[in-house]
């Protein structure tokens, strides 16, 4: 075949790919919202199957997951990153970060109900869902975290210790706003499976929703809307329109991820410009 | 009088010598070329002068560098302090992803300057010492990423004058410009040697016989010959320089 022939048809086939992608969102935009957007009343959150207080501990949930995880695994992240010599010490836990980004999530949910549930005697509270959720997603911050601060060039390094900045100067002021792209789109991946997880809520956080609306009580039990739909499926009540809720609320998700995503990007990004300057090259 | 002293200079990376038994005086206010071929040891040598060195992981030193009478490697050295009046510029320009300005007024700010009038007499001094501030006068707060390489060697030097250097080393800075720019840095430096004392690793020997008063020759992490420049160039004392000068070599 003639180079310029298979040139074409590389495109061709790159094309057809990337189209793919976008019609499998577009379609399944459509299906999930369209089915689940009628139902989204105010009785659909307020009601008496409402789901305002799943909605609620979803972002409690994410919240406090946040909280425990972002500081550990940003700073664990950094330390492997900037500070940790090369050996075999530093190789074991890179390894053993690896395999633990691997471990499925519900065994990670048999995890925290042993520890949280069982052991220390909590029950389904939302604090050991959150704690179990932070568990599962600090091996990928860290990860996440030394890839964005490797991926920032040596030069940056060598030109700011050369101008007699202490490295915690260099990682504050040049190193860390270089990497908050990278570091955000680390965030958004692991809220994003925080909001979706439900393996791991199902075991620690239970099935049940306080009574009390906006119950901030960390040792409440705190369905989350993920949980939520997965419950009402596979076990629907009686005389409830378990469907409609279910479609529901796998819109109302869809919606919240976006949401989330958006509130996450938009700053970042204006923080990236007012870092670099206008008309980046 | 002189800046920097180098006595019996030893450095190893891990078992392998680099450095060999070097000794090096340089005055104050000059310029010293430091040629040589690729891997022979002279930005090794460059880098042990504001202590870069200490970044490469299994590197060892012995022997002594004095700047103003005081050794360098002493325990207790405040290496930034060091830093600061012993200022680098790279081979390829690495200039911040930040504005301009940001990337002039970022040394000041780590020592301490907080004050925004005296931040911007500072960046304006220091642009046009580094004869670039007409250049960008007009875009100080946009990226300094946008500029051409050129420029942006001459921002990295700028941003070096800003936190108020002593002792300016210079590891190729040309070696990735086209001859314009060259130009353009070697004047730059020809103006800089009345307020500072400059070290400078070249691989082009028209530039070393341009731009210095004094160059050192080095081969395989021995200092063969360090001379008068243009005695250097027209009579070297040591068969080897002569070969390379010459270029029969390297």
């Amino acid at each position: 075949m003639k180079a310029h022939q298979s040139d074409r048809l590389a495109s061709a086939l790159l094309w057809v790919g990337a189209s793919a992608i976008v019609m499998l969102l577009v379609a399944f935009l459509v299906l999930i919202l369209g089915r689940g957007l009628p139902h989204l009343t105010v009785e659909f959150f307020n009601g008496p199957d409402g789901v305002r207080g799943q909605l609620f501990n979803s972002f409690y949930i994410l919240f406090l997951s946040l909280v425990f995880s972002l500081p550990v695994g940003l700073g664990a992240g950094i330390y492997m990153a900037e500070y940790a010599p090369k050996n075999k010490l530093t190789d074991l836990i890179r390894l053993s970060t690896e395999s633990l980004a691997s471990v499925p999530s519900i065994v990670f949910g048999l995890f925290g109900m042993i520890l949280f549930v069982n052991m220390l005697g909590l029950g389904f509270t939302i604090l050991g869902g959150a704690a179990t959720l932070a568990l599962l997603n600090l091996p990928i911050l860290v990860r996440v975290t030394e890839e964005s601060l490797l991926a920032v060039p040596r030069s940056y390094r060598e030109a700011s210790l050369a101008l007699g900045a202490t490295m915690w100067q260099t990682l504050r002021k040049v190193i860390l706003p270089t990497a908050l792209p990278g570091l955000i789109t680390g965030i958004t991946l692991v809220a994003g499976r925080a909001l979706g997880e439900t393996a791991i809520l199902i075991f620690t956080a239970g099935m049940n929703v306080s009574r009390i609306p906006f119950d901030v009580n960390p040792l409440a039990a705190g369905e989350t809307l993920a949980v939520h739909l997965f419950a009402v499926k596979s076990n629907p009540l009686p005389g409830t329109n378990a469907d409609q809720i279910a479609d529901g609320t796998a819109a109302l998700l869809i919606i919240m991820v976006i949401v989330f995503n958006i509130c996450l990007t938009i700053p970042s990004r204006w923080l990236q410009h007012r870092h670099q300057g206008k008309n980046k090259a | 009088m002189d800046k920097i002293v180098v006595d019996k200079l030893d450095l190893f990376y891990g078992d392998q010598q680099a450095l060999n038994k070097i000794c090096l005086t340089m005055k104050e206010k000059s310029v010293t070329a430091l040629i040589g071929p690729s891997g022979c040891g002279k930005s090794t040598f460059l880098r042990t002068l504001n202590r870069m060195q200490d970044l490469t992981p299994s590197v060892k030193i012995s022997g002594k560098i004095t700047i103003d009478g005081q050794d360098i490697y002493a325990p207790g050295t405040d290496v930034v302090l060091l830093r600061k009046k012993v200022g680098m510029v790279f081979q390829n320009p690495n200039p911040f992803p930040k504005s301009v300005f940001e990337n002039i007024a970022y040394g000041p700010r780590i020592h301490g300057e907080s004050d925004k009038k005296r931040l911007n007499e500072i960046v304006e001094t220091s642009l046009k010492d580094a004869a670039l501030w007409n250049e960008v006068k007009d875009r100080l707060h946009e990226s300094a990423l946008g500029l051409s390489g050129g420029q942006q060697q001459r921002l990295c030097i700028a941003r070096l004058l800003a936190v108020g250097p002593e002792i300016l080393l210079m590891d190729e800075p040309t070696s990735a410009l086209d001859p314009i720019s060259t130009m353009k840095i070697e004047e730059l430096i020809a103006e800089l040697k009345d307020k500072y004392s400059i070290m400078i690793v070249t691989h082009n020997m028209h530039q070393a016989s341009r731009v210095s008063d004094r160059t050192a020759f080095f081969l395989s992490g021995d200092l063969i010959e360090e001379d008068v420049t243009s005695i250097l160039f027209t009579r070297p004392a040591k068969k080897k320089t002569e070969d390379y000068i010459s270029g029969r070599f390297g």
